[in-house]
């Protein structure tokens, strides 16, 4: 009975309202006549399901802010897409983002709002925090000064912050009211869809459970879909549905939270997963062997098999697709044989 | 025993305004501690933004002198490090390595620059061999080389590598001490495990001593040696690390211990969704 209250409802098996096919999105750059390509969003396949909050982990610069920045169409050169597509169904009605720009332009903050890393850098710290609503919400709501404002402050409130620290400027502020101002921005339009990346890792541990609980409860409150991005494990556990796991520009795992972490099935996350400092646990964890892959000239086949301990020859040249397997879906040519340590 | 470093009754006081007062701010409360020079250790400092960890991190840098009290470093004060001279020697036994790796290289120059010149400095080295070779050491002990490295601007590279090239920075000079202010916060799990195993295998091997700053009480239990637990400037508890983080008596400490999400979806969720149902 609980266990059916905790879970979503039935309304999450619905249709996608995010699809990514096959996105490639590479930094493609020209040092004085010698062309650098970095492969860091390399074949991803993946659907967000209405009302359903999705994590990516992965190590540093596995390319997890390439890939929701090129999800949220907020990419600039040298960074571009080489191919696939990302398409969003915001009421019904399709938007490609990388086929029609100028309504993807619309749809910001409207439908979809962007959170990146470091985010306290949306609030100019020249200009108090009123202005950085009106810049990005105001024309979109289509109310009048007086409402707007009435609106905000409202909203302001619902999430915790005093509306005074409109009044305010940024460096008046801590961390964790920055950080639930950002908050605050990204969800006063009540956007479908909401992408985050690193939504917590500047916070203060004393306020890092408030805002994780912020976040869930804005979420089931306007019924949105959540992409956010952390190498914070616990945070996945806090309050993903679904993680998926990228390692060097490719999602190699995929699977409820619960199961990816109690029954990894790639032998990366299982690592990662057993080389969590937990408090009372002195046991020495084992860093991966060899060095993080090289996304400028990524290992052949699986890009794991130089750090993998279960590599066998197959996995030097043939790069294993990403298939469904028990509950998630996982790329590798041993997957069965992974046990958690 | 002879000291490494110590502080005696250091405190540190800001005028500030604030958001909605404006007053003196006592950022650093009466600390006092000592390294032994003899038995090189991580020193942990726990506490969250404001608690005064990174005030005395920059006492201990010499970058920020105490309102009162004193700071030793191998027995010579550190306030009374002057001339050039003084200061290069002392910044080649007592290094930094910061929070924000985005913020601690220049976008506009390219990464090799800061390690070349380190080398420079602080090695005396002139021929450019030699330059590179001891940058690439440095660089290959947090699993990186000059090789990937050179030419390269802050832009390119993700946190976690930037983090990793600040620490190869810092052994260039081959210090004693080391005083890293939140290293980890910006990098993964794995990663934030390799980089906390090489400040074990740098007190193990070089005898360095760490002094590790932190808010993340997992990584603080897993690797320290001592910690002291910092708030609003006063020094709330301090002890072995097992008994302060494992057995946390202050209010505060546990309020800290109690904050920390374990890596476990079925109690971090529910601890999550209790505090939905509070809201
Ligand atoms: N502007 C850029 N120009 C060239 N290469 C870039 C640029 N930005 C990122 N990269 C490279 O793309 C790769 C992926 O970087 P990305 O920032 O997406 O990683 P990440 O997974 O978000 O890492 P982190 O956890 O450290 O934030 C890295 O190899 C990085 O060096
Ligand atoms: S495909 Fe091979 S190298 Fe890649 S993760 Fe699986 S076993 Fe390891
Ligand atoms: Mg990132």
């Amino acid at each position: 009975m609980l266990a059916a209250v905790e879970n979503k409802p039935a309304s999450v098996e619905a249709k996608p309202v995010l699809r990514v096919e096959g996105l490639k999105a590479y930094y493609q750059m020209n040092y004085f006549g010698v062309r650098r390509e970095v492969r860091a969003v390399d074949d991803v396949s993946l659907t967000i399901k209405r009302n359903e909050i999705y994590g990516i982990a992965g190590e540093s610069s596995s390319g997890k802010s390439s890939l929701i920045k090129t999800i949220a169409g907020a990419i600039t050169p040298p960074l571009r897409v080489v191919e696939g597509s990302v398409k969003f169904d915001f009421g019904g009605k399709e938007l490609d983002v990388y086929a029609q720009r100028p309504a993807m332009k619309a749809a910001r903050w409207k439908h979809l709002s962007y959170v990146m890393q470091g985010s306290m850098n949306v609030l100019n710290p020249v200009r108090k925090v009123k202005h950085a609503f009106h810049d990005f919400a105001f024309k979109h709501m289509g109310l009048s000064e007086g409402e707007f404002r009435a609106r905000v402050e409202s909203h302001l409130q619902r999430i915790g912050l005093d509306p005074r620290v409109l009044e305010s400027y940024p460096h008046q502020l801590s961390g964790g009211m920055r950080q639930r101002l950002t908050i605050g921005l990204a969800t006063v339009c009540e956007p479908e869809f909401i992408i985050a990346d690193e939504p917590t890792t500047a916070l203060d541990v004393l306020v890092q459970q408030d805002v994780l609980a912020l976040i869930k409860g804005v979420q089931q409150r306007m019924g949105s879909s959540i992409i956010f991005v952390t190498h914070d494990m616990t945070v996945h556990a806090a309050i993903a549905d679904r993680i998926g796991i990228v390692y060097a520009g490719r999602l190699v795992e995929e699977g409820p939270t619960l199961d990816v972490f109690q029954r990894p099935q790639h032998p990366y996350t299982a690592h990662l997963i057993a080389s969590l400092p937990r408090i009372g646990d002195t046991r020495k964890r084992v860093a991966l062997g060899g060095k993080p892959p090289n996304l400028a000239d990524p290992p052949s086949g699986c890009r794991f098999h130089p750090r993998c301990p279960l590599a066998v020859d197959k996995c030097k040249s043939e790069n294993p697709p990403l298939l469904a397997r028990n509950t998630g879906r996982v790329a590798c040519w041993r997957a069965g044989e992974v046990e958690a340590a | 025993m002879s000291a490494l470093l110590e502080l005696e009754d250091v405190n540190k006081d800001y005028r500030v305004g604030g958001f909605l007062d404006r007053s003196t701010l006592h950022a650093v409360k009466h600390v006092s501690f000592t390294l032994d020079a003899e038995k090189p250790e991580i020193f942990t400092v726990v506490g969250e933004s404001g608690s005064g960890k990174t005030t005395t991190a920059r006492m201990i840098l010499g970058n920020e002198t105490p309102t009162s009290g004193t700071l030793r470093f191998m027995g010579k004060g550190i306030a009374q490090v002057r001339t050039r001279k003084e200061r290069l020697d002392f910044m080649s036994r007592v290094q930094p390595i910061f929070q924000n790796p985005f913020e601690a290289f220049n976008p506009l120059t390219t990464l090799d620059y800061y390690l070349f010149s380190t080398a420079r400095r602080f090695l005396g080295l002139k021929d450019k061999a030699a330059v590179d070779a001891a940058t690439d050491k440095a660089l290959q002990h947090v699993g990186l080389s000059l090789a990937e490295v050179r030419g390269r601007y802050s832009h390119e590279l993700s946190g976690g590598q930037l983090q990793r090239i600040a620490v190869a920075r810092a052994l260039i000079p081959g210090p004693k001490l080391i005083v890293a202010d939140e290293p980890v916060s910006m990098v993964d799990a794995s990663l934030r495990m390799s980089i906390v195993n090489l400040f074990r295998e740098l007190r193990d091997t070089l005898g360095v001593s760490i002094i590790y700053i932190t808010h993340d009480l997992s990584t603080a239990y897993y690797i320290s040696d001592r910690v002291i637990i910092m708030h609003k400037g006063d020094v709330v508890e301090a002890g072995r690390a097992e008994e302060v983080l494992g057995n946390p008596t202050h209010e505060y400490s546990r309020a800290l211990r109690s904050a920390v999400l374990p890596p476990d979806p079925v109690v971090a969720s529910a601890i999550i969704r209790e505090k939905l149902r509070a809201i």
